[in-house]
């Protein structure tokens, strides 16, 4: 078998444990079922991990990072405000559907229970990287004049609030069609929404 | 011998002036030079006696405006001809730096160098020898470190780098709000930066105002008012007591620092409550 970095076995742990927390809840799965899913003793999890609770944050912190990054390479475009919309919506869905486990974490551990958070994901703290794209696409979309100048989180909850509701219902079952779907509609709904219209 | 110094007034509101004789010791360093003119010291000749003169320092205040006329003498042709003869030239002010306040009413008035952030034509034939004392009004000891000063290491807009190579921002007492990311609720408190909310410039502006203080007391943001910026070349701007903003986001970040390190670090700066920084004081305020 061959070698893998420590790096890479630890992205196979937060990968596995992503999937068992999104299959049986977030307070059925012990780092023992972990363990014993990657085929490994719950000892040797623990020296990537010193508890359930930092596996949990820096699950989040993977998490952010992941929607960061691809979010970065759609600002880095040069695109409009109304096609980055488009872009994020699709990269927010397209993850959703073949990655259910990471937005699922966020929307359903991460947001719903935060007295697990409460030490050291404090306020942005783990969610900056995904946030501080977001701030950057709002920045400039007002700066060149397409967006309407507001509050950050009035604009913030419009967007991310409309998605995650979504993918909530998704994840309930509850919407009659794939959630690609719903892309293009729910897209020109946001930038209806934040597009400047003087 | 002392050196001669010629202090000529351009366009000018008269406030460099008024800065430089709250210099402390004013009479020491009067005393240093033989002033030849100057509008408001005692100075040994009249504007009708200068034209044929030669000086060491040439000094102008406020800005230049072709065809204007300062008595009988068209006072720009006046600048050259005395400049050309100067071993040293010192712009004091913004307006005589780069157009200032007066230029936002006419775009014909400039600095001596600069128009805006723009090089005048007079640049080639004087930048060698024009030190640059931006501000509104330049602090007093600075024009007196121009006036002594020689062989000064400069910036791309002629500034002595030992008083603009910092930011107004160095210095401030109020650096622990803005790493903490606590905003200023008013004017005039003790507490609170005053860069997020209330238009402080101080972060990317140029001038040792937190370092040199004012009548050796205070500064601006000291005292609970924000740096206007004034010594930079796009001074002055529009809506000065508020923080330009796109989405909540400052639109100016503090000097060389990239859009996507300051959201991160002041996402996360803000994720703590310090509760220190929340309280007056002062208790008893």
């Amino acid at each position: 078998m061959a070698r893998i970095s420590k790096e890479e076995r630890k992205r196979q742990i937060m990968d596995t444990a992503l999937r068992l927390f999104s299959k049986e809840g977030f307070f059925e799965v012990t780092i023992a079922d972990i363990a014993k899913e990657m085929k490994m003793s719950a000892g040797n999890i623990y020296n990537y991990f010193s508890s359930k609770d930092a596996l949990a944050k820096e699950l989040i912190l993977y998490i952010s990072k992941y929607l960061g990054n691809q979010i970065r390479q759609i600002n880095m475009q040069p695109l409009s405000a109304k096609e980055k919309i488009k872009q994020i919506v699709e990269l927010y869905f397209k993850t959703a559907k073949e990655r259910p486990e990471l937005i699922e974490y966020f929307l359903r551990i991460y947001l719903s229970n935060r007295e697990v958070f409460k030490d050291g994901c404090e306020g942005m703290i783990c969610v900056s990287p995904f946030v501080t794209e977001i701030m950057i696409f709002f920045e400039e979309g007002v700066r060149s004049g397409e967006l309407r100048d507001q509050d950050f989180f009035s604009a913030f909850g419009l967007f991310m609030g409309y998605l995650g509701g979504m993918v909530f219902l998704m994840g309930e079952g509850m919407l009659p069609n794939d959630i690609e779907f719903y892309t293009d509609e729910i897209a020109e709904n946001i930038y209806r929404a934040l597009k400047n219209e003087t | 011998m002392r050196p001669k110094v010629i202090w000529l007034q351009g366009v000018t509101c008269n406030g460099n002036s008024h800065s430089f004789v709250n210099l402390p010791d004013i009479e020491d360093c009067l005393r240093r030079y033989d002033w030849l003119y100057h509008p408001v010291l005692p100075s040994s000749c009249t504007l009708d006696e200068l034209s044929d003169k030669e000086c060491d320092i040439l000094v102008l205040e406020g800005g230049l405006k072709p065809g204007w006329r300062k008595g009988e003498f068209d006072l720009e042709k006046l600048f050259l001809r005395l400049a050309k003869r100067a071993k040293k030239v010192v712009a004091v002010g913004s307006c005589a730096v780069y157009g200032g306040v007066f230029r936002e009413y006419d775009e014909n008035i400039t600095g001596v160098l600069f128009s805006g952030a723009q090089k005048t034509k007079h640049y080639k034939s004087l930048a060698q020898k024009t030190v640059n004392i931006p501000g509104c009004p330049a602090h007093p000891e600075w024009i007196a470190f121009a006036l002594d000063a020689e062989r000064v290491k400069l910036d791309t807009y002629n500034r002595p780098k030992e008083l603009y190579a910092y930011t107004v921002h160095s210095g401030c007492m109020r650096n622990e709000y803005f790493e903490w990311k606590v905003d200023a609720e008013q004017f005039g408190t003790k507490e609170g930066c005053l860069y997020y909310r209330q238009g402080c410039q101080g972060p990317f502006t140029h001038g040792s105002c937190n370092k040199i203080l004012w009548n050796e007391t205070a500064s601006k943001t000291r005292v609970g008012t924000p740096c206007f910026g004034c010594t930079e070349p796009d001074f002055p701007k529009r809506d000065l007591f508020a923080t330009k903003t796109y989405m909540g986001i400052p639109a100016t970040m503090p000097l060389g620092v990239p859009k996507r390190a300051y959201l991160t670090i002041t996402g996360i700066a803000k994720s703590f409550h310090i509760p220190r920084l929340h309280k007056r004081l002062f208790d008893e305020d």
